[in-house]
């Protein structure tokens, strides 16, 4: 069974090659005419005023832990998801126990306003 | 032809490990060439598409009709200077595209052809698509990060909180496959698709919304129009790739583009039968049966729907991006998830039956 994984290690390997070995070839084949102006970070003409890496809205956090749990949760159904037809209907009765627990949970981060972007 | 090739190199004399790899890398290359040449001319047909759509011709000047014209554009991107801005971190800033390339290809090992044609077939297929399409996002949210330049960032953030965002709704629609199919093997979802109905077996009768959103979620995760708020050409320019050049942009540029052909391709998997016919026994021909010309046919559908998206709709707002996402497809796939439940445990033919 796992020799069937080893296609898949070697295409990830030439996956890499391969992005690396067009950006090589662009150093070889292209110029390399440098100057201050060139290398300065782009900004539609202004100069740079303050670092790039700046304060950003805490939003972007909260969709990434809600993100983290409910991917979690797609996680625990895929198992689940193959085998429903041979665990039956206790296993199908638990799931759905444990999906009703989520979607409470999902309720109240949408009382909450956690999902509002204005 | 072979056998002589065979005895020519003396293939007899290899090691074993090291003809099972070449072997391998042959049918690698077998894939990764057709699909360079899909990815470039996609790019031609994208602008013929939207040009006819704008009443207006598109490329015709490179070669009769235009039909050099991706290879001129990929010569020119070889032959262009690689600008790194000073102020970024230069090893991230250019192994960000590496990244972002080599998931969109490494998918591939996993997308069987035909019944037969499939480089791993592995029985967690479909898991492993979701895993590799979600590393996606590192060389989007690095190349953000790296270029240290503020549009770059804020396309990063944005186009990242949406990756994620929609990889749940997507993540669900696939489950509701799962259940259905009870594989995760993506020929014996196709397989299980195969029925006495014909074109009424497939997934897209009962999963109809569940198709709906996994394509609208694959235009939302490969940052396509009307989904490609971190282009956004007017507020940050082009977003994340802003400050790349010359092949670095390319590499981004041909990781996109897989992943849209990626995403069509498994629309036709799982939910459009795959290789099975439309028109199986109508017709003893070979419109009749199973072959490659037909999953070809029906993501080449997919990948039309791509670009008539993107010449039809207005651009999304971020909000009404995040509420989509959330609001919408992830109630709309719970819903569906315990319907299809009750469906499989109550064995609803033609599609639920079968263990």
């Amino acid at each position: 069974m796992l020799e069937n994984y080893l296609p898949i290690l070697v295409f990830v390997i030439v996956g890499l090659l391969f992005g690396t070995f067009f950006i090589v070839l662009g150093f070889i084949l292209g110029p390399r005419k440098p100057d201050a102006e060139k290398l300065s970070a782009y900004e539609c003409g202004f100069e740079a005023f303050e670092d790039a890496r700046m304060k950003f809205d805490v939003r972007y956090y909260l969709v990434a832990i809600l993100f983290i749990i409910f991917d979690l949760e797609i996680a625990f159904l895929f198992p689940w998801a193959v085998a429903l037809r041979e665990i039956g209907m206790f296993g199908f009765m638990a799931m759905m126990l444990f999906l009703g627990l989520l979607v409470i949970g999902f309720i109240y981060e949408w009382k909450k306003g956690a999902l509002q972007w204005e | 032809m072979i056998e002589m090739l065979q005895t020519l190199i003396m293939w007899d004399a290899w090691p074993a490990g090291l003809q099972t790899l070449v072997v391998i890398m042959l049918k690698i290359v077998a894939i990764l060439a057709p699909l360079m040449v899909a990815v470039a001319y996609y790019t031609y047909f994208e602008r013929k598409v939207i040009g006819y759509m704008h009443v207006r011709i598109g490329p015709n000047r490179v070669g009769p009709r235009g039909w050099l014209q991706p290879i001129a554009d990929a010569v020119k991107l070889m032959f262009k200077e690689i600008v790194i801005p000073s102020g970024a971190d230069k090893k991230v800033f250019l192994i960000a595209p590496v990244l972002a390339m080599a998931p969109a290809l490494a998918m591939w090992a996993v997308i069987p052809f035909n019944d037969t044609l499939v480089l791993a077939d592995i029985n967690a297929s479909l898991l492993y698509v979701l895993a590799i399409g979600s590393m996606g996002v590192y060389g989007i949210i690095l190349a953000g990060w790296a270029s240290n330049s503020k549009y770059a960032f804020l396309g990063a953030m944005r186009s990242a909180a949406q990756m994620v965002s929609y990889e749940i709704a997507m993540g669900f629609a696939l489950v509701v496959v799962l259940m259905a199919a009870g594989s995760l093997n993506l020929g014996d979802i196709v397989r299980a698709q195969q029925g006495d109905y014909g074109l009424f077996n497939w997934y897209w009768l009962p999963l109809l919304p569940m198709m709906v959103v996994y394509f609208i979620s694959g235009v939302a995760e490969t940052n396509r129009a009307p989904f490609d708020l971190a282009e956004g050409e007017s507020e940050i320019v082009a977003g994340f790739h802003v400050d790349y050049s010359g092949t670095t942009f390319a590499v981004f540029f041909l990781a996109e583009y897989a992943n849209m052909i990626i995403v069509g391709m498994l629309s036709a998997l799982l939910f459009m039968g795959g290789w099975l016919s439309p028109f199986q026994g109508w017709t003893d021909s070979w419109l009749g049966q199973p072959s490659l010309f037909w999953l070809l046919a029906k993501a080449s559908i997919f990948l039309f729907l791509f670009l008539w998206f993107r010449a039809t709709f207005p651009r999304y707002r971020y909000d009404q991006l995040m509420r989509l996402g959330w609001k919408v497809f992830i109630p709309l796939t719970i819903v569906w998830l315990v319907l299809v439940g009750v469906a499989v445990m109550a064995g609803l033919e033609p599609w639920f039956g079968k263990a």
